[in-house]
């Protein structure tokens, strides 16, 4: 009985860091919407192409080879160099402001005031161009993204907790590298919205619209701005799942993960975000060890729009939003 | 010149309320229905039906369902892909549970039980819209292809778990199963999808249409105004499903043939789909055909010109498709939110004076 309280402690443990990477892709959503009420379902796509990105200028990849070989009969591949992490982020990086900014100008000017739902569309369309777009930038195939980070098996932890229990936690190194990463992260984002110009500028957007502009605030440059910090949490995002599992298209469906996290916690809440994610990472972990067995496996697929769907129905605003859903 | 009305005098108000008012129209239309039921299936070829034809009437039909709850009812549903599960599986299970059944009769049931599930996932309607109802729907749509994936007595056990349609016959000729040749299934799927346009044409320009439209344009006075909500919502869930279920037992049943659900009717269906009614025109039933025929269509020709005729390779068309749906996509909600159906209707009306435009 004893065994089977530690494995449990152990499973929601990796939960509880599971949890913390839904967060931070959970975090880029409630960024842009808090600033201008759109939902932006392609975060997860974000994700995916800040990594392709990362690893693409790290490796010296050369951007469209497979079209420009296509197209030209040649075959490029590679520039033959390997940019240092750092540099190579903060490529990235610029390449993600650039994108904001294109996205602000081409798609949002055009769909100021229409209706939350075909901003969401759009959004969804963003994803499928911006999936084609990385794929055909940067290649389809699994990429290894390696900046450093460490990884594997916590001795520390195991030594530990099997001198103290008998039996040794399995926690990763990069799970925890990853929660205090967006701790930090947080951190800074809290402080920014609290105690800068911009960050206050930001709060005053997300407040009223119309009482920002009167008051001499641009619009235009806050959304880019706030596209901006969506694509930074996008790329640390990427990173993280990255390292974790390989750079690939499947990193892009964490965005759907991180919708009932978002449902959960309000869609206008940081902290909301965050406790939001927690609870799914533990709770699904937890419900495939207990009740997974006898329901035949793989209940994470679900389990967490099913709790979100349920707590819809009692509790519209999510655990920390505000009352802005309309009930019918 | 071509496209006029003068003359076209109506005396009672049932001429004046028909679906195609204009004489050029109602022509138009019989005789598209004429070529579609009397000469294509003369000169269709296997590659025609597998790659345009079948697809364009399957999708037309989901579209149609879908269309109906967000286009005239207005609530978003990502769960479509999940819905057609059900509605293979439900036409698979009738299938082989009642070989002696006509599998006509298996297709509509199919439907019906799709429309039942539909209600029960449509119930958190009644309390959230928008787009918190459209991430409740996608609760549907993962916990209904877990289902099928891990529940044994769906796919009756098999090894491998997919399903597999056995041979049935309509009139003595094969509709489904490994044998079947391209003009019965297409005439098979094309019988659905006019009873099926019909229907919806007649639903949504009927007491029921106009409720679920007062619905989608603003609840609130709906209610005032005596439109039950709960009604008109669970009917729009219920009609739309009904359709859903009908396209997903033709696409396993009919078009496929084998299924493995995470593959066939995974998300990405459901995204597909929305998109069709998105390019096609929402609230509007010429739209959803000329949507579904769009989306089908677009790949084929994509892959026609950049694999065939530039001799690309293959994911690299892939690639590019991706995004030109997904700008496509942008493009239209920022120019023509209503879609490739209203830019007929504006073509017609440039038709009307043409060539002498006041």
């Amino acid at each position: 009985m004893f065994e089977q309280f530690l494995f449990a402690v152990e499973v929601a443990l990796n939960g509880f860091m599971a949890g913390v990477m839904y967060s931070l892709v959970a975090l880029g959503f409630v960024l842009i919407f808090k600033a201008s009420g759109i939902f932006n379902y392609a975060q997860g796509v974000m994700a995916l192409f800040a990594a392709l990105t990362l690893v693409g200028l790290m490796d010296g990849q050369v951007p469209f080879a497979h079209l420009i070989n296509a197209v030209l009969g040649t075959e490029a591949h590679h520039f033959g160099w390997h940019l240092p992490a750092v540099l190579a982020i903060l490529f990235t990086m610029a390449i993600m402001v650039a994108f904001a900014w294109a996205v602000n100008e081409l798609i949002l000017k055009h769909l100021v005031n229409q209706e939350p739902i075909i901003l969401f569309m759009a959004t969804i369309g963003l994803a499928y161009f911006l999936e084609g777009f990385g794929d055909l930038m940067w290649g389809a195939d699994i990429k290894k993204l390696d900046v450093g980070l460490p990884q594997g098996i916590n001795g520390w932890i195991d030594e530990t907790t099997f001198n103290a229990f008998g039996y040794g936690f399995f926690i990763d190194n990069l799970d925890i590298v990853a929660t205090v990463i967006a701790a930090v992260l947080v951190t800074v984002l809290v402080l920014f919205s609290q105690y800068t110009k911009q960050g206050r500028a930001l709060r005053a957007v997300a407040d009223d619209h119309q009482a920002a502009l009167s008051v001499g605030i641009s619009l235009n440059s806050i959304w880019v701005l706030v596209w901006s910090i969506a694509g930074f949490v996008a790329l640390v995002a990427g990173v993280m799942w990255g390292a974790k599992s390989g750079v690939q298209f499947s990193l892009s469906l964490i965005a759907l993960k991180a919708l009932p996290v978002l449902m959960l916690g309000g869609f206008t809440s940081i902290p909301g975000a965050i406790v939001g994610g927690l609870i799914i990472g533990v709770g699904e972990k937890l419900f495939e060890f207990l009740a997974g067995p006898a329901l035949g496996g793989a209940t994470e697929n679900w389990f967490a729009f099913v709790l979100a769907l349920v707590f819809l129905v009692f509790r519209p605003q999510g655990l920390f939003g505000e009352k802005i859903i309309e009930r019918v | 010149m071509i496209y006029r009305e003068a003359g076209d005098f109506k005396t009672n108000y049932r001429e004046d309320g028909r679906t195609f008012p204009i004489r050029f129209d109602r022509w138009a239309y019989f005789a598209t229905l004429a070529v579609a039921f009397l000469v294509v299936p003369f000169v269709i070829n296997d590659y025609w039906a597998n790659a345009v034809l079948l697809p364009f009437l399957i999708y037309a039909i989901a579209t149609l369902g879908l269309n109906i709850l967000t286009g005239y009812c207005g609530q978003v549903s990502l769960g479509t892909g999940g819905f057609m599960a059900v509605g293979a599986y439900a036409c698979y299970k009738l299938m082989t549970g009642f070989p002696d059944v006509n599998i006509v009769f298996h297709v509509i049931l199919a439907g019906g039980i799709t429309a039942a599930v539909g209600v029960l996932f449509g119930l958190p309607s009644l309390r959230i819209k928008g787009f918190y109802l459209a991430v409740a729907t996608l609760a549907a749509q993962f916990f209904l292809v877990w289902l099928f994936n891990r529940v044994g007595w769906f796919y009756n056990y098999s090894a491998s778990g997919q399903i597999n349609a056995p041979t049935r016959t309509v009139f003595g000729v094969e509709v489904t199963g490994p044998t079947t040749s391209a003009w019965a299934t297409y005439l098979f799927c094309l019988v659905f999808v006019v009873i099926c346009a019909w229907l919806a044409r007649n639903m949504t320009r009927g007491s029921l249409g106009r409720k679920w439209m007062a619905i989608r344009d603003m609840d609130i006075a709906a209610e005032i105004i005596g439109v039950n909500p709960l009604g008109a919502k669970l009917t729009a869930f219920a009609v739309s499903s009904f359709f859903v279920g009908i396209s997903g037992a033709l696409f396993f049943a009919v078009y496929l043939g084998a299924v493995e659900v995470g593959e066939v009717f995974g998300i990405q269906k459901s995204f597909l789909v929305l998109f069709m009614i998105i390019i096609g025109g929402l609230g509007s039933i010429l739209g959803s055909f000329a949507g579904a025929a769009f989306l089908v269509l677009l790949p084929v020709f994509l892959k026609n010109v950049l694999t065939g005729t530039l001799g690309w390779p293959t994911d690299l068309a892939a690639h590019i498709e991706f995004m030109i749906v997904g700008a496509l996509i942008c493009a239209f909600l920022i120019f023509e939110p209503h879609g490739l159906a209203q830019l007929w209707r504006l073509t017609k009306e440039k038709l009307r004076t043409w060539p002498f435009p006041y």
